[in-house]
Order: C-alpha cells, then sequence, then structure tokens
C-alpha cells in the first residue's frame, strides 16, 4: 500500500542500507518466496533488527505465516528453547548469533531450516515472489513476553489486534515527506513491531540504531534530520546525560516517546528542560495489547508543568489518556469495578487487545476484557497512574505496598540516582522493605536520612527497613528492572546493610 | 459471504479495496455504481456520477452491519452496498509514539 502511492520514497535507512518503499516492498515479496520454499510453518528471526526487521515481517505475511523475533540477549540454551516452542521454523539468524549457537547445527532438532541474515536478504532479491493475503484473524505474529517473573510467555497476536491499532491511531500517509523516525527498540520487543508497522503507513523514514548508543544516538538525530524517536527508561537516562554535557541542541526533533518501563520523574523534568522545542509523549502499553494504550501526550506534558492545580501537574507522572479505539475499567479483587481515585487492577478491552497465548489460550473474560495485572488509578480526568506489577506488591505485616509509591518518593531526593524497591521474606513481618539505591554522581547518602525522607511522605509502615546501595540496577535490554535478581542477590547476602 | 482479507478492484474506477471484517452485505459491494469484482477480474460499465465521491487511499469505510474495508488504491467512485454509501471511519491520529 506504501509502495504503491509513494515508491520513491525512503522507507528504511539501517547502516549502509537504503531502501525505498518500492525496495523493500518487492524484498518482501521475494522474502515471502524464499519462507514459502522453505516449507516451514514458522517464521523466527534471531538478531539485531534494522532493516531486517520490516522485511520479516512483510515477509512472513505475505507468506500467509506467523513471525516470531527472538531476543538476542538470551543464552544459546536459551534461544534455543523458544525456538524450540515454534511449530517447524525457518530461522532467520545474524552471523554472529549462530556462531554462538554453534552454526546449524547447534538448531538441529529445533528448526526446518537455519538461514543467515545476509544471505536471505541477498536470496530475496531474486527469489521467486510470493503474495498470499492473510486472513485478518490468524495469528500474525507472535512474541515472547520478556519472563522477568516467571517462564516467558508466547502471545499471539492477529493481524486484526495489529493493524486496528495503526489504522486507528495513525493518518495512512501523514507523516511529511522530511519525517524521519529514529527506532533503536529491539526488534524482539511489541514497540519494535508496532514502529514499522506505524511509521511504514504514516509514511515516516525508518532510521534503524540496532545497538543503542547515546553518541551515535544523538548523531543520526541531526545526520538524518531526525523528528521523531522513541526510546526506553535507561536509554533516556544515557541521551540525558549526553545532552548535559555537550552543546546538542537536536534542532530537527519534534517528537520524542518514553516507555516501556516507569521513568522517574525527575529524569522526566530534566529532559523537559533540556528539550524545550521537543514534544513528550509518554507511550504505556503491552505486548498482550498490541503496543500503546494509553499516551500521555506533548500538551499533557505542557500543562503538567505550567499548572498550578496539584491534580494536573501529578499528571506528569501518569501515563495519559487511553487511546480512543481501548476501554479500560479499575477492578479490586473481587472484581467490582472501582471509582476514579482509587486503586485496583487494570483491565482493557478493544480490537488491539489480543490476551490469547499459545498453550494457554484466551485469558480474557467473559466480556472480553484483558486482565493487565498492572497496579492502576484513574484520575477525575480519566488520567491513568500505573503503580507498577502486582505480582511485585510487598506483603508487610498483612499490608499491601506497591513498591512504585516509595520508589517515586525516593527518586525525588536529591541523593538518589536510580531506585528499586523490593520485598525480602522476614520472619517477624512476613516480608521486609529493601530499598535499593543507586546513588546521584558524587554523593554519599544517608540511609537514615532516606527512610526519613520517605516517612515523612507516606505511612511509617511504608518506611524502607533497610537501605541498601548499588552501582547500578539489573535491568534487561528495554531497561525493566529485574527485581527477582535484586531479591535473590540480596537473599545471598542477608546480613549487609 | 466474502472471506476477511478479500481483495476487491472497482469496474469503473481505480479504486481497490481489502475486506477487513466481511458481513453478508458485502455480497453488494459496489464502487461507482457498479459491483466490485475479483482483482484481475474482467471490468465492464462505466462510472455513476452519482456515486463519484470517491475513495480515498488508506481510510476504512463501515456499513451499519459492521462490514468494513481498507481502501488500498485510491479511485473515483464512491463505495456503497447497494444504493447505500458507506461511511468513512475517522482515525482518531496520535502524536507518534512508536
Amino acid at each position: 500500500m506504501a509502495s504503491s502511492s509513494d515508491p520513491e520514497r525512503t522507507a528504511v535507512v539501517s547502516g549502509d542500507v537504503r531502501l525505498t518503499t518500492q525496495q523493500l516492498s518487492d524484498l518482501a515479496d521475494g522474502g515471502a518466496g524464499i519462507i514459502a520454499g522453505s516449507g516451514a510453518s514458522h517464521v523466527a528471526y534471531v538478531g539485531t533488527g534494522g532493516a531486517m526487521l520490516p522485511l520479516l515481517i512483510f515477509a512472513s505475511a505475505r507468506a500467509g505465516l506467523t513471525f516470531t523475533p527472538i531476543n538476542y540477549w538470551l543464552s544459546a540454551e536459551g534461544i534455543k528453547a523458544l525456538i524450540a516452542r515454534l511449530p517447524d521454523p525457518l530461522v532467520v539468524i545474524d552471523n554472529r548469533y549462530l556462531d554462538e549457537l554453534g552454526g546449524p547445527d547447534g538448531l538441529e532438532g529445533v528448526a526446518k531450516q537455519v538461514t543467515v541474515s545476509d544471505d536471505f536478504l541477498a536470496q530475496a532479491r531474486d527469489a521467486e515472489p510470493a503474495v498470499e493475503f492473510a486472513d485478518p484473524d490468524s495469528v500474525g505474529i507472535v512474541l515472547f513476553t520478556s519472563g522477568t517473573t516467571s517462564q516467558p510467555k508466547a502471545v499471539e497476536l492477529t493481524h486484526n489486534n495489529l493493524t486496528s491499532y495503526v489504522t486507528g491511531t495513525v493518518e495512512f500517509g501523514s507523516a511529511e515527506p522530511t519525517d524521519a523516525a529514529l527506532i533503536c527498540v529491539p526488534p524482539y520487543h511489541i514497540a519494535g513491531v508496532s514502529a514499522a508497522l506505524s511509521n511504514l503507513y504514516a509514511g515516516r523514514k525508518m532510521v534503524y540504531l540496532p545497538i543503542f548508543d547515546p553518541e551515535e544516538w544523538v548523531r543520526l538525530i541531526d545526520a538524518e534530520h531526525v523528528t521523531s524517536a522513541t526510546v526506553v527508561p535507561t536509554m533516556l537516562d544515557r541521551i540525558v546525560t549526553v545532552l548535559e554535557g555537550g552543546q546538542h541542541r537536536l534542532p530537527s526533533l519534534r517528537n520524542l516517546a518514553y516507555g516501556g518501563s516507569k521513568v522517574p520523574l525527575p529524569l522526566v523534568r530534566k529532559a523537559l528542560e533540556l528539550l524545550p522545542h521537543v514534544g513528550f509523549v509518554n507511550a504505556y502499553g503491552l505486548t498482550e495489547t498490541s503496543s500503546t494504550i494509553a499516551v500521555l501526550t506533548p500538551d499533557d506534558h505542557r500543562d503538567a508543568q505550567a499548572a498550578a492545580d496539584p491534580a494536573v501537574v501529578r499528571r506528569l507522572a501518569s501515563v495519559g489518556q487511553p487511546v480512543p479505539s481501548v476501554e479500560v475499567q479499575i477492578r479490586d479483587e473481587a472484581g467490582a469495578v472501582l471509582p476514579a481515585g482509587q486503586t485496583g487492577e487494570l483491565f482493557v478491552r478493544g480490537e488491539q487487545v489480543s490476551g490469547r497465548y499459545t498453550g494457554v489460550g484466551s485469558v480474557l473474560d467473559a466480556d472480553g476484557w484483558f486482565p493487565t495485572k498492572d497496579i492502576a488509578t484513574l484520575d477525575q480526568g480519566g488520567y491513568l497512574f500505573i503503580g507498577g506489577r502486582s505480582d511485585d506488591t510487598i506483603i508487610r505485616g498483612g499490608e499491601n505496598i506497591a513498591p512504585a509509591e516509595l520508589e517515586d518518593v525516593l527518586a525525588e531526593h536529591p541523593h538518589v540516582r536510580d531506585v528499586a524497591v523490593v520485598g525480602v521474606d522476614d520472619p517477624q513481618w512476613g516480608q521486609a522493605i529493601v530499598a535499593v539505591v543507586v546513588p546521584a554522581v558524587g554523593a554519599e547518602p544517608d540511609p537514615e536520612e532516606l527512610r526519613e525522607h520517605v516517612r515523612k511522605s507516606l505511612r511509617g509502615s511504608r518506611t524502607p527497613d533497610r537501605v541498601v546501595f548499588r552501582d547500578e540496577l539489573p535491568t534487561n535490554a528495554t531497561g525493566k528492572v529485574l527485581r527477582r535478581e535484586i531479591v535473590e542477590e540480596l537473599r545471598a547476602a542477608p546480613a549487609e546493610q | 459471504m466474502i472471506k476477511n482479507g478479500t481483495r476487491l478492484a472497482s469496474q469503473v474506477c481505480d479504486t481497490q479495496v481489502i475486506v477487513v471484517r466481511s458481513a453478508d452485505t458485502l455480497d453488494d459491494l459496489r464502487c461507482g455504481g457498479a459491483p466490485m469484482v475479483e482483482l484481475g477480474a474482467e471490468r465492464s460499465g462505466e462510472l455513476d456520477p452519482a456515486f463519484s465521491d470517491g475513495a480515498v487511499m488508506g481510510k476504512r469505510y463501515v456499513d451499519e452491519a459492521g462490514a468494513e474495508v481498507l481502501v488500498t488504491k485510491a479511485g473515483a467512485g464512491t463505495l456503497a452496498v447497494g444504493q447505500t454509501a458507506l461511511s468513512l471511519k475517522e482515525a482518531k491520529p496520535l502524536p507518534a509514539s512508536d
């Protein structure tokens, strides 16, 4: 569709590779031919992405097969275990990861066929094309969840789930001819998939930075005249550090979206100050909801910054309002729908919401609502506040405590750069609250002072029982804090303060 | 009933669509006053001026039965079921967040 509307437009820039929409479309046709000829039942990709991601998404769809990009950060065993869960897959893999798996033989028994990414690209240039149109209700993409709390789950997204988000929130060809998006979210993440779909649909040039580096990110913004970009919190933190150290103004940048996990409020404020001409967007979504379901818009950011009303100021910490095609409810533990201002579990409903897992089936309730397992509150204006995962809830002396509540308070302390609050087993309280703090550069925070800082804002029972310091928090590639690792590490060294 | 994913072309203008959500009503899907046909099928007839408001590229059109088609190639004809024009389903654009 994009190729018939403006075939000569540059669609993808990825390292030395530049493709027009027509070239991308032709490659996808040829790629579909390779896939159809392989006799495989599924397509998997292990690699850093770039042009390979849109190419394989569209080639798989045109061959009528389901596509799964796999997290290349996993161990060889982890990668193999996920591939083994896919039915007779054609595995397209970047050279370096094939080496780590011990060559094509390393995938024997789990892959139908193995092709190196560069070979796939070369062959797609003159393969006999295949062009099918997949049933919109068939599964287009299966993504494995990051599995920070349990075994990765295989989320099934139909073509309809994926396209209803795009057609519902993006006007076809609405981007200016000079618009460009810088994409550094990984291909195995839902944000990587939706970036490829929505930017192509909008007619926005996609510039890929597969391996994130803040200096290179800043350089590419200027070199490719990038107008919009999406980052996860850890990336934003490193970009802000580069911006603080230099004279970068990023004049071409109009929109900067952040999301993937919670961004500390002081970091958001700092970014807003450093880039006053940029419209900030906080996007919230889950794999199971085909990406974004709520958006805090640039205007929302500005209003919150300028407001005197504390309720409006507070919205800077929200994920904004639900997108028009998605309904939301906050429910208590008994399933009753809660009014604004009360905290419970977030349920969502809409065409982009899948809620289906391979081997499990649909977890939607009878009326189509998906339980997100995120703790949330809606304010009077319909702004959504996310209070972390319900799995992360600390139960201390019978009281339910959301770590996010303490983290928000601690993050505001000038000596705190980053913080995670976790519960550890405790003979007296069931669980004790431990704040794991990364100090600000040059600061030597006093544990007692930090506990006092929390006690002033929250109830006494929500004061950390212990404060410990670390140089950094363990995170995955998309910036999600690995709480389980923190807890395990604390358990191994219980006496340390 | 027409299958979801079916691609159809106008006989009397350049319009092409993909059926996103089928309904029985689409058996009588027309463009520019003439029945829409499978891609590559023989074409005949002329554009009816009463059905010449055009179909816009990248837009979704719906009828009251819940049928939905996506225009993949723009054309001069009006999309309709029988004599009733389909209505445009508006996207509600959001700031770029991907």
